[in-house]
């Protein structure tokens, strides 16, 4: 080392008081490969949709809007998307708040992660088999409430024509015919989709508000206890404000799963009529018709909406308390 | 390395500062330590005495000076080729390696033969009494304990310096206590230098030979603990030094350092510490040095407190002087009472006037 | 979580329970009687109209074997899984390190690009995606599947890891240098071995996802480099073509090559994981 105390600064120090160094540079190749395959891309396919076939610049935007066979898509896609969403919020919820305080969490949340890790395709093909005509679940329904199904007689013996109700209480028949007469149909249509729907995205959203609701310090319930706060209350000012942000996030996330539903609405669904979703319609434009820039315009249209909704529900969100979920320190 | 621990003799800094973007964490740091000798950096927190140890440890680089190990520069070498040894204040022990290689460490690292490795951290293991925890991961120790093996992980190498960031702050008022003593008995046997950060006023005076204190990244006095003690060079380090009575006045008679001052109408004599220009002054008193007699000021029992041999009193004097005293008995609040001090224990500092 | 306020037995609070083990029992009897029904059909010789098939066989397995050319997709499909694991290992825990060690201009924004690519459903970029690489001529490839399984795979990897690396003390690696360690040695000594359980997890974790990752690799694959849950889409896609137990035998394979990495990962992480992209590590399992 030199002996003349040099009071020269180098670059390197100056550039690491900023926080750059040798080790923020491990971030490169992170920053250009999402550069390379998801920014680029991404552009690219907008500035693709401005140049569709026809030449003009919105003609794909025009395309879209003025086709029922294509502008339908987002009102079926929206109809089964917050349908769904809102059942597994709703469900999930009082099932996160009784498990959160189970000892044998681990067990419940390994079998809900079951269908979240098979995957659309596979629970596609299992509620083939088992909602199909034939499947075990019409069969047990049948075989319950069909008309030689075991609670067929003695719901006829109460509410059916000369049953209890009708004779004795002179009300009339509320039955007249069994309650299931043969399968139910319950894959390609509307509800196959919604219902494969539910099996994925209902364990994704207990999930995340479980872990939400772990997340809120267990010591400000027990504050608001010793202030004299019953399990109501309790809910009602403490738990449910801590966790409504989480909620919000919680149904984004869901929502965008379920609006771009594809493999389970060609499998289970009625893939040219009622779920013949958005992504449908993208997949189509590119892979069938060869279009990349009407399926870049679908692509866009898609993330325009989910952005729409994430926004508004987002926004929404601010109006209530979002600070950490701990007590004083974080 | 940098410097053996037979040959090395002193450490100096040379107008070292350090700036985190605009703000001027360290100003100016220049002193030296010769070898065998006890530092402590004394401050409150974010004086920047964290700023200085972790510039001279290699840890952040400096903005200006130099710092040197004898004739050799060191602040533009790397922490790893300085050869410190450094204890940190949460211990940093690595939580996957067992005590024994915790503290083997940085023998490793110097590629010491592992015979004579194992030797040493014996001799180490048993210096901080921590036989019998030898193979258990720091996970499992207690606090001290933990603390145990920050100091012998640190001595192990037989570093020229020794930089310790308030190793005791973690720790419970008795175990502290034990450390100090411990800490001290070791620096004693390797007869390096020890620079030790703190903002524990007792704890830099009972185990320092030098306190160096530092307020406002600059440094305010350095002395030895007697100094500081007896002689604050200046009305901050007074404060910090535990006199807890500040009383402002106006200066009515001088002669040399002796100093009378009034105070609220009664006259309150002391020992001028610095230079004075008009007739305002503030005094400082140690509580232990106030107590209540037949003169001095008058001031009303506000709160007594129990504290073993005595008790500690808190009074107001007219004008909201708060003065705190040691008091024979347990006064009650609102009790009038009068409080005194020998001058040679009062210090008269340049000041305001109230 | 064990000292949350123990619940009152109350009326209401007994419903509440019933109806929350009503729901997740229905949930849980359903979920695996359809697993169920597709091991059942894979193992059985003819099923129709009956509770169970009318006698057992393992053949489906072998046809299934012939006809999907199962060792080809497994082989593919290892390929591909190993491949992205490697890569997004490589390239993300770094940037993660860096990302959990220092504050720098434009920090923000990595982050922001680092989520959209986790919100965004794939099929959404997955068009572009496609698109570019058709056109660069990587559509089609190997190497264009495994390039496009990068995109959610990386930022995956790199948010599981932040805060994992963040709990490891910085100090621990300010000691590892003043006692002498050199920056390989640092990485060697005492980097590596605090940062492996993490590594392990969220690699685990995202071999799991990719083999179950139907869309990207859906759009990218050319007819050679189908993944299995690709080619097991194409056989359902076109059912009638195969016998169904067939079809479920493949699916039975898909679910082992599938379950068998999850249990190994749960071994390292709790499932909530799974979802919840380490966002809410939860330190405490005791």
């Amino acid at each position: 080392m030199s002996d003349t105390p040099s009071e020269h600064v180098p670059l390197r120090l100056r550039l690491a008081a900023k926080g750059i160094d040798g080790v923020t540079l491990l971030v490169l190749p992170l920053v250009v490969a999402l550069i390379l395959l998801f920014v680029y891309p991404f552009l690219y396919g907008l500035w693709l949709s401005f140049r569709p076939k026809d030449g003009s610049l919105l003609g794909n935007y025009a395309k879209f809007f003025s086709d029922p066979f294509l502008y339908e898509t987002v009102g079926k896609t929206l109809w089964l998307a917050i349908p769904v969403t809102v059942i597994n919020l709703v469900v999930a919820i009082p099932v996160a708040l009784r498990v959160r305080l189970m000892r044998r969490q681990r067990v419940l949340t390994t079998i809900l992660v079951l269908p979240i890790t098979l995957g659309t395709v596979l629970v596609a093909e299992g509620m083939l088999n088992y909602f199909g005509p034939q499947g075990w679940f019409n069969r047990v329904l049948l075989t319950a409430l069909g008309p030689q199904g075991w609670f067929n007689g003695p719901l006829m013996d109460v509410f059916g024509p000369h049953g209890w109700f009708d004779q004795t209480l002179m009300m009339g028949p509320l039955m007249t015919a069994p309650l299931i007469s043969g399968p139910l149909k319950l894959v390609h249509n509307y509800t196959g989709v919604l219902l494969s729907l539910v099996i994925t995205g209902f364990p994704f959203t207990f999930l995340l508000v479980l872990s939400y609701l772990t997340g809120i310090d267990p010591a400000l319930e027990k504050a608001a206890a010793t202030l004299g706060a019953g399990p109501g209350s309790r809910f009602r000012h403490i738990i449910m404000p801590l966790l409504l942000p989480g909620l919000a996030v919680t149904f984004c996330l869901g929502f965008v799963q379920a609006y771009s539903v594809f493999p389970s609405a060609v499998l289970l669904g009625a893939p040219s009529g009622p779920t013949r979703v958005i992504s449908i319609a993208a997949y189509e434009a590119a892979f069938e018709q060869y279009d990349y820039s009407l399926a870049s315009a679908i692509a866009m249209i898609m993330g325009v909406t989910l952005l729409l909704v994430v926004i508004a529900v987002l926004g929404a969100r601010t109006l209530v308390y979002r600070g950490p979920a701990g007590g004083g320190k974080g | 390395m940098a410097s053996t621990l037979s040959t090395f003799k002193s450490l100096r800094l040379n107008r070292v500062g350090r700036d985190f973007g605009r703000l001027n964490a360290l100003k100016e740091l220049d002193f030296s330590i010769e070898r065998g000798e006890f530092v402590a950096l004394l401050g409150p927190s974010g004086c920047g005495k964290s700023t200085a140890l972790n510039c001279i440890a290699g840890l952040l680089s400096t903005t200006r000076g130099s710092i040197w190990l004898d004739e050799t520069r060191i602040d533009t070498m790397g922490p790893e080729e300085r050869g410190f040894g450094m204890v940190f204040q949460n211990y940093a022990l690595f939580p996957h390696m067992s005590v024994r290689d915790n503290i083997g460490f940085g023998l490793k690292m110097r590629g010491v033969p592992k015979a004579d490795a194992a030797k040493r951290i014996d001799q180490a293991i048993a210096t901080v009494r921590l036989e019998a925890q030898a193979e258990k991961l720091p996970g499992q120790l207690s606090g001290g304990q933990q603390q145990r093996v920050a100091i012998a992980r640190a001595i192990v190498i037989e570093p020229p310096v020794v930089l310790m960031d308030e190793p005791l702050s973690n720790l419970d008022a008795k175990l502290r206590l034990e450390m100090r003593q411990e800490i001290r008995r070791i620096h004693a046997g390797l007869g390096s230098i020890t620079l030790y950060v703190t903002h524990d006023q007792d704890e830099a005076m009972s185990l320092a030979d030098r306190i160096v204190v530092l307020r406002d990244g600059e440094v305010r006095q350095i002395g030895t603990p007697e100094d500081l003690y007896l002689r604050p060079a200046r009305l901050d380090v007074a404060d910090f030094m535990g006199f807890r009575n500040r009383i402002p006045g106006r200066v009515v008679a001088r002669s040399g350092d002796h100093i009378i001052l009034d105070v609220a109408g009664t006259e309150f004599a002391g020992t001028l510490r610095s230079s004075l220009t008009g007739d305002s002054a503030i005094a400082v008193v140690r509580p232990d040095d106030m107590s209540v007699g037949e003169t001095g000021l008058a001031a009303t029992v506000e709160a007594c407190e129990y504290r073993g041999r005595h008790f500690f009193g808190s009074a107001k004097a007219p004008g909201g002087i708060e003065l705190f005293f040691r008091a024979p008995a347990a006064y009650r609040p609102g009790t009038p009472v009068k409080l005194a001090a020998d001058p040679s224990r009062v210090l008269v500092y340049e000041g305001a006037t109230p | 979580m064990r000292d949350v306020i123990s619940p009152v037995r109350t009326l209401t609070d007994r419903i509440w329970v019933t109806f929350v083990w009503v729901v997740t029992g229905f949930f849980i009897v359903n979920l695996f009687a359809m697993i169920g029904t597709v091991i059942v059909s894979s193992l059985g010789t003819r099923w129709l109209g009956t509770w169970l098939p009318a006698g057992w066989t393992g053949n489906w397995y072998l046809s299934a074997w012939d006809e999907f050319q199962l060792g080809d997709l497994l082989t593919v499909t290892f390929e591909v899984v190993f491949a992205v694991v490697a890569l997004s290992g490589l390239i993300g825990i770094p940037a993660a390190y860096a990302l959990a060690r220092r504050d720098f201009p434009g920090k923000r924004v990595v982050m922001l690009l680092l989520l959209l690519p986790l919100i965004i459903p794939p099929i959404t970029y997955g068009i572009p995606l496609a698109t570019v690489l058709y056109v660069t001529g990587l559509g089609g490839t190997l190497n264009g599947v495994i390039l496009a399984n990068l995109v959610p795979a990386l930022p995956f990897v790199v948010l599981v890891m932040i805060p994992f690396i963040e709990q490891i003390d910085p100090r621990v690696e300010d000691a590892a240098r003043v006692f002498g360690a050199n920056t390989f040695r640092l990485f060697w000594h005492v980097l590596l071995p605090l940062l492996l359980p993490g590594a392990l997890a969220a690699l685990l974790l995202v071999l799991v996802r990719t083999i179950a990752m139907f869309e990207l690799t859906f759009l990218t694959a050319g007819p050679g480099d189908q993944t299995l849950v690709v080619a097991l889409y194409y056989a359902v896609f076109a059912a009638g073509v195969r016998a169904v137990q067939s079809i479920d035998a493949m699916a039975v394979v898909y679910m082992l090559t599938t379950l068998v990495w999850l249990i190994v990962a749960l071994r390292f992480v709790n499932p909530t994981q799974m979802v919840t992209r380490g966002k809410q590590q939860q330190t405490d399992n005791g």
